[in-house]
């Protein structure tokens, strides 16, 4: 049973590395192809990657939406949350229901959607318009993570605030958000990694300007090459050092 | 209708994001049934209502074929994902020192973390004719020629499962450490295998998990366009596949449309069927 039980665990942890090693691996080949066999160590392909200029603003791109829809998404669900979680206020069922509705559809005809009702409009696609695309879809996991961790304990600290004198703002800046902050922390950590790494609404909703993704993805129309394993293998790293960042920032601080 | 002051103040907060979901979403939702039942005469559209879109797709077999093909994938993907997920997590759970948990679990889930248009990418890696498998089979002398693998079906489900066993490690393992272990010693005491204990207490009581977990894959997977795209090829392909293609060639918006429309209709039934065995596994 032992003996079995690690065989499974060697077995699953090698399906799961398999093609990220391959990406890595491959991302140093010195030759043209990366595929078997490996020809040697090289770093010509993320030098190539670096000198890309046009990848290079992508990745910008990628990064100012993912920092802006998450603060945006943030921001608005927060005070979703707050608002119904410390405020009785007819047809909330109803609320809660239409701001958690666009998790249970696919991004796909989340993106179609507004693509539609954008070009109706006349309005030009944008990365303005990737980034209210991201806002839709992000809102509902930032209103549903906050919204779950307003307790009762804030609410006390809160009353408290309120009796001693502090005024509406006061309340929400100085003790629900300090209060709050990790949860706050782990909804905008996540709204982010979901922009900078969504594909489907990126692609409808953006025009000249583009998001790292959407320009990963051209690159990928001539075939396999090296250098995407390189921008793979970066984008990999970025997501990793993220991942590790939130662990350490957020949710040890918990514990 | 009298507000409080304190209610009007409520929806003061509530506003900004209810305004933006309603402009952003519900009413892009609303636009986008409407355009499934227009149409496109050459490429003017025309906003007279009718079920001619929906008819259409009873009537045209490739468009038919793409939502057997959807579903046939995602249900394989959401049964073969579950089956090896479930396994990993248990190890994690009851094989693993509580110590190395965490880590053990972190580990199983960090290649989550690749890109989303890279990982289905470093699939071809793997699976195509010069890849490493192929290279593989034939350095040991298995095959003469390379097997196809990538752009096949088996290609397609392989990304997704891939995908899909790391996403269900985690919501099962997070069911597996809730339970009390005192069910776990009080089937022992009582005489119970390990495979007894684990049929006739640990899974039932874990189910609803596992079927969180499961809908979850199959809403997430019908949806997804990139990975059939990439690791698929061109022999059949899957509603979002022909949804795209739609907007692409023909920026034949209404088509699309109705196409969104069966989509989101197929994983309303899902989300009835899942629903339905969640209540049953209750009484």
């Amino acid at each position: 049973m032992r003996s079995l039980s690690w065989a499974y665990l060697v077995a699953a942890f090698g399906f799961i590395y398999l093609p990220v090693a391959a990406l890595v691996l491959f991302s140093f080949q010195s030759g043209g192809l990366p595929v078997p066999p490996f020809e040697g160590p090289s770093l010509r392909w993320y030098a190539d990657v670096i000198g890309d200029s046009d990848l290079m603003g992508a990745l910008l791109n990628s990064l100012v939406v993912a920092l802006f829809s998450g603060a945006v998404s943030v921001a608005l669900g927060f005070c979703a949350a707050y608002g119904l979680a410390r405020h009785h206020l007819p047809g909330s069922t109803l609320m809660r229901a239409v701001l958690i509705a666009p998790m249970t559809v696919s991004y796909l005809i989340v993106g179609l959607g507004l693509l539609i009702v954008l070009q109706r409009a006349g309005a030009g696609l944008s990365l303005w318009t990737v980034g209210i695309g991201h806002v839709v879809i992000n809102l509902p996991l930032c209103f549903a993570i906050i919204y779950a961790t307003m307790g009762a304990q804030q609410q006390n600290a809160e009353r408290a605030a309120r009796d001693l004198g502090a005024n509406e703002a006061q309340v929400v800046l100085l003790v629900t958000v300090p209060m709050l902050a990790p949860a706050i922390l782990a909804a905008f950590f996540l709204s982010v990694t979901f922009s900078w790494d969504e594909f489907i609404i990126a692609f409808l909703l953006s025009r000249f300007d583009v998001t790292l993704p959407v320009e990963i993805w051209s690159l990928l129309r001539s075939g396999l090459s090296p250098k995407l394993n390189a921008i793979g293998s970066l984008v990999f790293l970025i997501s990793v050092a993220g991942v590790v960042a939130l662990e350490l920032l957020v949710f040890r601080k918990r514990q | 209708m009298n507000l409080t002051r304190e209610q009007v103040r409520g929806w003061g907060f509530v506003a900004p994001a209810l305004v933006w979901t309603l402009a952003f979403f519900v009413v892009p939702f609303v636009v986008m049934g409407a355009m499934s039942l227009a149409s496109l005469d050459g490429r003017t559209l025309v906003w007279t209502p009718s079920f001619a879109n929906y008819i259409e797709l009873s009537e045209k077999a490739y468009l038919v074929r793409s939502i057997f093909v959807s579903l046939e994938i995602t249900l394989t993907v959401t049964i073969v994902s579950v089956l090896l997920a479930y396994p990993l997590a248990w190890i994690i759970a009851f094989r693993i020192p509580p110590k190395w948990q965490r880590l053990a679990l972190l580990l199983a889930v960090l290649p989550f973390w690749t890109s989303y248009v890279v990982r289905s990418y470093s699939w071809l890696l793997v699976l195509s004719r010069e890849g490493i498998v192929n290279d593989v089979l034939m350095g040991l002398g298995l095959t003469g020629e390379p097997v196809t693998l990538a752009s096949t079906r088996f290609a397609t489900v392989t990304g997704f499962v891939h995908f899909f066993v790391m996403l269900l490690t985690l919501t099962i393992y997070a069911n597996l450490v809730q339970l009390s272990p005192n069910y776990r010693r009080a089937a022992m005491d009582l005489g119970a295998s390990t495979f007894q204990t684990f049929w006739h207490v640990i899974l039932p009581l874990t189910l609803p998990g596992i079927m969180t977990g499961a809908f979850l894959t199959f809403v997430l997977c019908i949806g997804d366009y990139m990975t059939p795209h990439i690791l698929g090829g061109n022999n059949e392909l899957t509603v979002p596949q022909v949804i795209m293609l739609q907007l692409g060639r023909r920026a034949d918006f209404p088509l699309a449309s109705a196409l969104a429309i069966i989509l989101m209709g197929i994983v309303t039934l899902a989300y009835l069927g899942f629903a339905r065995w969640l209540k049953l596994d209750r009484i």
